[in-house]
């Protein structure tokens, strides 16, 4: 893999998608089917990353409680959820994971 | 042309708090680029030619994975969709532009620039200098990721190599998802798509993220709309 070329695909198709309706502007309307799926696009392709990361941590899944990364991110999620604090989230599931890792 | 300036500026005011929040991110993304093994020029310059924070996250997250690159482009594609809305909502604001501008604000245009220039353009409605305060917004906030990301390298560098940095990306993305799943459609996005990902997990080329992606959307925009066909909120 060629991480020049995957950026340039990405940041083309990013621009283009930026561009495309301001320079379209009159000759095209976002369908409403599509308007909808968009909100969901963020929850889906994130929680599609994550459940694989906290689940499966060497490759297998992995549902017992030596799983640190389970719990680490299970402790994330209720700090994200109370808290809506970015950094707080991330530094709670870090500093779970290493305690974790440590007992 | 002081006209311009003072719209230039309010645009940069509008944009302050939302760089205060931008600047960490930033760091972060710059740290766990350089973690995930993406050289310090690439991590810098993803900044500037993606220049769409999560789908940076994304790509770094990939790359550690390394999953093939077309995965990787299709996915920034997908988690960048979104900016096709926020270009159809500017359009009409901006369609007297010339084409030079059309192309500069359009590469600013990001979730926070978008937010403050929409809500002033939908409020006081467009001057022919009010394509100045987005242009504001959008390079400050440009400004803020680039120097924000410099810093992450510069800092990552130096986080000792047995911190299990990796996993910040998905703690990130975990801060991300779980404030919004405030309805049933969310959630139900959400979970079918950690599913199908669990079970996809073995398709080549990471294939089964494009998958559970579709999956989750498809099921939360099916979920929504029988909601809103039963008449309810």
């Amino acid at each position: 893999m060629n991480i020049w070329l995957v950026m340039l695909a990405g940041g083309l198709l990013t621009f283009g998608m930026r561009f495309s309706l301001i320079f379209l502007f009159g000759r095209f309307e976002v369908p409403e089917t599509m308007r909808k799926a968009l909100h969901y696009v963020p929850p889906a392709v994130l929680s599609a990353i994550i459940f694989p990361e906290l689940l499966y941590p060497s490759g297998d899944l992995n549902l017992s409680l030596g799983n640190t990364r389970l719990l680490a991110g299970i402790i994330a999620m209720l700090v994200a959820w109370y808290s809506k604090n970015t950094l707080l989230t991330i530094l709670a599931g870090m500093a779970a994971l290493l305690i974790l890792q440590l007992i | 042309m002081s006209e311009s300036r003072s719209a230039f500026w309010n645009g940069v005011r509008a944009e302050i708090p939302l760089l205060i929040g931008v600047f960490p991110f930033g760091m972060i993304y710059g740290a766990l680029a350089l973690n995930a093994d993406i050289s310090t020029l690439a991590s810098q310059l993803m900044s500037s030619i993606v220049f769409a924070g999560s789908s940076q996250f994304v790509a770094a997250q990939l790359v550690h994975d390394a999953a093939p690159g077309f995965v990787i482009v299709l996915t920034i594609a997908v988690v960048n969709l979104r900016h096709m809305l926020y270009s159809a909502s500017l359009a009409p604001y901006l369609k007297d532009l010339s084409l030079k501008w059309k192309t500069l604000l359009s590469y600013l245009l990001t979730d926070e620039a978008y937010a403050p220039s929409i809500l002033k353009y939908e409020d006081e409605g467009i001057t022919p200098v009010s394509h100045w305060f987005l242009f504001g917004a959008g390079i400050s906030l440009w400004s803020t990721w680039q120097i924000s990301t410099a810093l992450g390298i510069f800092l990552g560098a130096a986080i000792p190599e047995k911190w299990p940095l990796d996993f910040a990306l998905p703690l990130t993305f975990i801060a991300m998802v779980v404030p919004a799943l405030k309805n049933r459609p969310m959630i139900a996005a959400a979970l079918s798509a950690g599913l199908v990902a669990l079970l996809a997990y073995g398709l080549p080329f990471k294939l089964g993220l494009i998958l559970a992606a579709l999956a989750g959307i498809t099921v939360g925009t099916m979920l929504e709309s029988r909601k809103s066909s039963r008449g309810m909120l």
